[in-house]
């Protein structure tokens, strides 16, 4: 691994150097909450002025970039009784991502996994993944964020180059030739013995930031254990099953596929648009059988999939504790306070 | 050092596929087939006939029993269908459907010769190879005869394999019984077929009540050597599950040797969409075709 260490304002050369050529998505402020906090999301930047390399949380993912709310899988042109299918993977260029965490980095490595690295890899997926440069921050721990227990509050791969702000300068690792060759176009030093120490002091502050814990010890047999417990019924309650959660986590993948015919009859489209599994419709097959019909059977599939069936799978949560999802439900339903319901619920009895 | 980056198109030689399941074209690609014939059964259902045009693909175009396919009409739509017809016919499959969904309500509206797209087989097959040597019993409820359809075929192109086989089938009611034209056939290569419906009507001869009946009847008339030398494929509605997978485990049937095939709703078939998870397990990839020791560890499974 190699580090570098620059001074602040060769960041923005840095950046400006790249918007030249490139399209870069950083974080920006779209507006303010209701208490006066500044709502961030990652979006277009040309202005480095405009990137808050110091943002919280987006409310909502990057996946827009590389997992779209909805994208055509094919069209097809229709000629009589045959027709003519057209394929697109919907992206023509490389995106520079700057500024993503650790959870959202992470969110894509596990992405990766059941996207790139199963059976039948998802080249709609892998176009877009595979044209990413991104640029790692570090991040200030928020009070919903539990991302240290799930194991992801660093990033080990899955960036280019990853920033730590040691207060006076940067500290960079590198992990790309493309990141390493970018940096020649910055003034960059070798770290010392001095940016090491500061380095592990920055780090070690930020990781006693961290308020928000959850406990995941055995999760995949307590899951199994309490299948039945009455306490998916009182969350089921209290869930909406509006599929916000899925919309703005990061590692929501789950989707459907809808046909429709152009208006002119000689196209069609058919269209892949991520799905939630807290809608009514996830698990419905013909005929009108619904496997999962009632909300509290919805959102344990949640909880079966994220931490249970992905860990089956891959050896880690599909969770990466960003928090978004607490933080953006309706009925204030957090995977905290759910895992550790269901941890309790066995003490009860 | 030019700052530009360089596009990589995946669809470029760079991931020359190595075999379909790593392939990345291979995703999406939709093999065209023909509807050579459209045979009404019941009311509800049809059987229809279709074929890879193209001759090198049709050669290529191989499955198991209890395998599915993806079967697509252009802008209609595209779903999951079981493979009804025999594994040693290439690039020609049978699918007998009814109609419930958009894309199924539109099928019987086309003529012979439409084009369809059909993606797969995906999934798993029923272990026909493993059953050389033992009895099998086929038990389905409903439309589940039609997954069956494709062992049945097997069994009867490899009925030397095979000792004593039992078909046994129910449905709600008589109108609603699939295949009555090839019972008879079936019959005429020693296999032993059992039918019962829930609801008799007038023209009903033959016996009414539920499915586990004549199972219990074939059972209890064997002994210890038949049921540990006994395969059992069941496929039906969940409710049939339940029941008749606890009959055939009173009876001893090995749980290793009992295969269910699961419904459910893939919107890929290829272990992407989640749509199809029991639990935590992809449908499409591991099953549809389960053992019954696989269901017993699935949560909601049947």
């Amino acid at each position: 691994m190699i580090f570098r260490t620059f001074e602040k304002q060769e960041l923005k050369k840095l950046f400006e150097i790249l918007a030249a050529h490139n399209r870069i998505i950083g974080p920006v402020e779209t507006g303010r909450d209701r208490d006066g906090r500044p709502v961030y999301a990652f979006a277009d930047v040309t202005d480095y002025d405009d990137v808050e390399l110091k943002y919280s949380i987006t409310k909502l993912p990057a996946k827009r970039f590389f997992l779209p709310f909805k994208e055509d899988l094919s069209t097809f042109r229709i000629e009589n009784d045959t027709w003519q299918k057209e394929i697109s993977y919907n992206v023509d260029r490389p995106l520079i991502f700057f500024g993503l965490h650790p959870c959202d980095i992470n969110a894509l490595n596990k992405l990766d996994k059941v996207l790139l690295h199963s059976v039948y890899p998802m080249p709609y997926y892998a176009a877009k993944r595979e044209n990413m440069f991104i640029v790692g921050m570090d991040c200030i721990p928020q009070p919903y964020c539990f991302c240290r227990s799930m194991g992801s509050d660093t990033a080990l791969h899955g960036f280019d180059m990853f920033i730590t702000d040691l207060g006076s300068r940067y500290f960079v690792e590198i992990l790309s030739n493309t990141a390493f060759n970018f940096l020649k176009n910055i003034k960059t030093s070798e770290p010392g013995e001095d940016d090491h120490v500061l380095y592990m002091k920055v780090v070690a502050k930020r990781n006693n930031e961290f308020t928000r814990h959850v406990d995941t010890t055995d999760l995949t047999k307590i899951l199994d254990m309490e299948f039945q417990s009455e306490v998916w019924k009182e969350w089921g309650d209290k869930c909406l099953s509006c599929g916000t959660c899925s919309s703005v986590c990061p590692t929501c993948y789950c989707y459907g596929v809808d046909e429709t015919v152009d208006i002119d009859l000689k196209g069609a489209r058919k269209t892949k648009m991520l799905h939630s599994c807290n809608l009514i419709d996830f698990a419905e097959v013909a005929g009108g059988h619904n496997f999962r019909p009632g909300r509290e059977n919805r959102l344990k599939y949640r909880y079966y999939h994220k931490h249970r069936g992905f860990v089956e799978a891959f050896e880690e949560s599909l969770c990466v504790g960003c928090g978004r999802c607490g933080e953006s439900c309706l009925a204030d339903i957090t995977v905290p306070e759910v895992i550790d319901s269901i941890r309790g619920s066995g003490r009860n009895k | 050092m030019n700052p530009e980056l360089k596009f990589t198109d995946v669809a470029a030689e760079l991931y020359a596929p190595q075999k379909r399941k790593d392939d990345l074209k291979g995703f999406e690609y939709t093999y065209r087939a023909e509807i050579t014939s459209i045979y009404p059964l019941t009311e509800m259902e049809t059987l229809y006939r279709i074929q890879v045009v193209d001759p090198e693909e049709r050669r290529r175009f191989a499955f198991t029993p209890g395998q599915f396919l993806m079967l697509e009409m252009p802008g209609i739509g595209e779903a999951p269908f079981s493979i009804s017809s025999s594994p040693s016919i290439h690039g020609e499959v049978e699918l007998c459907i009814r109609k419930v969904g958009n894309l199924t309500n539109f099928l019987p509206r086309v003529k012979r010769g439409t084009h369809v797209g059909i993606r797969g087989p995906f999934g798993t097959g029923f272990p026909m190879q493993n059953m050389h040597g033992q009895n099998v019993l086929l038990i389905a409820g409903g439309l589940g005869l039609v997954p069956l359809r494709s062992p049945i075929a097997y069994v009867m192109e490899n009925r030397s394999h095979f000792r004593d086989v039992n078909i046994i089938y129910g449905t709600k009611n008589p109108s609603q019984l699939l295949f009555t034209y090839q019972y008879e056939i079936w019959r005429k290569d020693d296999i032993d077929i059992e039918i019962i419906v829930e609801k008799a009507d007038k023209s009903w001869k033959g016996p009414s009540g539920l499915i586990t009946d004549p199972l219990e009847d074939i059972l209890s008339g064997r002994d210890s050597e038949y049921y540990h030398n006994t395969y059992a494929i069941v496929c039906g509605p969940p409710v049939m599950f339940k029941f008749v997978c606890n009959m055939l485990n009173e009876f001893h049937i090995p749980m290793q040797k009992m295969f269910v095939s699961l419904e459910r709703r893939m919107h890929c078939g290829m272990g992407k969409c989640c749509r199809c998870n029991v639990g935590s397990t992809y449908t499409c990839l591991t099953g549809p075709v389960f053992d019954y020791w696989t269901v017993m560890n699935l949560k909601e499974a049947i």
